[in-house]
This record gives structure tokens, sequence and C-alpha cells, in this order.
């Protein structure tokens, strides 16, 4: 089992590296893109015999307390069987 | 009375705050290691620049889970004076003894020059015996330095005379020309509500040797050791 913990800055915070991927994009040719804005993707992959709820709890746990930062960043859990 | 200067892996100011404490300042200071759990003894500590844990997933997010730091809080809400410069200052708003965060600066690129900042509040440990009326000229070196804070942390720092630094120009205006990384209302550094513990991004350690450039460092380090005798 493991978890998909996806890491993106809140509305609102300045994101200059999404920026620059947005116009490097726009060079390119992508012409129908409106924003983008840069995050940070974590697999998370758990010993066994932890129960879902448990793996949750857990996954939540890290994103809030290490690998988002409340004050600029938001985080969204997805468990994998 | 005594300095301590914190090491983390990846450090590089460390012996710059060395330096400047014993032969500047002309006061005893030691070095301590991030796994130290213990800051008896000491006045002050320093949080130096650099980048420790390789600003690995943010600039001082590691760090903060350093055993040497759960001293730090003990230390800071038992009024001890902590002092954080530039990754420093973004481990204290990681550990959340400063409120706010550093975001990537708005031009995405490293910036390494000298700057002008104002002090916005002579009554501070860390600004009273600077004259407030001249900027500081004193060197900013980092990637992440954009102060970040919401409305209501903002209208707080401002109410309670926490914003200690501003970016300005050479006339003391704080221009938007003047603001460096994109922080929010020129915010170069900030304090706690209790005034012991201070975040600053520019290097005043940097900036104490008419060699080097300026000493208009000189008086942050000056004011915490009259702070210090005057207990």
């Amino acid at each position: 089992m493991k978890a998909n913990i996806y890491v993106t800055l809140k509305p609102g915070v300045l994101d200059p590296q999404g920026k620059a991927i947005q116009h490097s994009a726009e060079m390119l040719g992508f012409e129908s893109i409106d924003e983008i804005r840069q995050g940070k993707f974590f697999e998370v992959f758990f010993k066994g015999g932890l129960s879902l709820d448990d793996a949750r709890l857990l996954a939540e746990k890290l994103g809030s307390e290490i690998l988002a930062n409340p004050v600029i960043e938001n985080y969204r859990v997805d468990i994998v069987e | 009375m005594k300095f301590g200067v914190i090491v983390f892996p990846g450090s590089n100011c460390d012996h710059d705050a060395y330096h400047v404490v014993s032969k500047h300042v002309g006061q005893p200071v030691d070095f301590i290691w991030h796994r130290e759990t213990n800051l008896n003894g000491f006045d002050a500590v320093i949080i130096p620049g650099g980048f420790s844990y390789g600003d690995y997933l943010r600039p001082g997010a590691l760090a903060r889970f350093s055993p040497v730091m759960k001293a730090v809080k003990e230390f800071a809400a038992n009024g001890g004076f902590v002092f954080g410069i530039c990754n420093g200052f973004q481990i204290l708003c990681e550990s959340g003894l400063l409120p706010g965060a550093l975001l990537r600066n708005s031009g995405q690129n490293f910036i390494c020059r000298y700057v002008n900042i104002r002090v916005e509040n002579s009554q501070t440990p860390y600004t009273s015996e600077i004259e407030p009326e001249k900027p500081l000229s004193i060197p900013i070196a980092h990637a992440d330095g954009n102060y970040f804070c919401d409305d209501a942390t903002y209208h707080q720092l401002e109410e309670n005379g926490q914003i200690i630094f501003r970016y300005c120009d050479e006339a003391g205006e704080t221009t938007p020309e003047s603001n460096p990384n994109g922080a929010r209302g020129n915010i170069a550094g900030i304090c706690n509500l209790d005034g012991n513990v201070l975040g600053m991004m520019p290097h005043p350690e940097r900036a104490c040797e008419e060699l080097l450039g300026s000493t208009d460092g000189l008086g942050i380090f000056r004011s915490l050791a009259n702070a210090i005798a005057r207990r």
C-alpha cells in the first residue's frame, strides 16, 4: 500500500517557477494554457500490515507536519492499494 | 555573556558570525552542533546563513527537526535571544518561532548584492544602538527571501512594531524598485511579539569591516550585546 501526496501552493501565493514554465510552454506554441502552477508529488510506501484508515491517518500527519508548510501550501492525500 | 552559533549540516555563514562576535563585539562565543539538546549558559544563539540540509523540501524545513531546535524553542520561550540570519530566518519561520514564510524570489534569481534597509523599530534589543535616520547598507545572498504572510498576520506585525527592517532606496524610501525579492511590504526582517527572536534576510555579519565594503551590520550585534549586558 502507498500514499500519493500532492503539495500545491495556495491560491494567490506567487509561483515564479510555474510562471517561467508557462512562458516556456507558450514559446513552444502551447497557446491555450491559462496558467501553470508548480507543486510537489510524494510517493510514500508503507510497510505491510497497515490498515487503510491507519495509512490515511499517517499520510495526513506526514502532509501537515512535514511535507507542506500550512502558511503557503495545501496538500492532498490519495491512498493506493 | 556568552553567544552561541548553531551549526547545521550545510550552514556556511557560521564562521562569519563567530568571527564578528569574537573580534568585533569582543564577546565569548561557541559553535553549537545541531545535535546538541542543551543551551544552558548561553545568552544569545545565532542561527546562521547557508543551506541547511541542502534546502531539501523547502529552505529550513528539515533543520526544524534537528534536536537543537527543541532546545531553541525552550530557550526563546524563556526569553533567550535567538537571531536568525538568511537561512536562519527561514528556519525560524518553518519552526513557527516567527510568523509567515519565505518564498522563492519573485524574479527567480539567486541575488547576491548590497541592498539598503531601513530600521522600522529602534526600541528592540537588536536595534537600540542604531541611528534610525540613515539606511543600512548590508548584502543579501538568497534565492528564497520573498517574505509572505496573510493579511491578518501582516496587520498584527505592523500594529505590534514587529517589522524591524524594510528594503528601501538610498534616501530611505521603501519603493517597489528597492524591493529585491518581492517581499510583502518590503519586509527584510521581523521579530516575535516579545522582541527576543529576530529573523532577517540580509547578512549583517558580512558588513562589519571596512575592507568588506560596509560596517553597517555592526550596530545590530552591538545592540544585542548591550541588551544582554543590561539584563
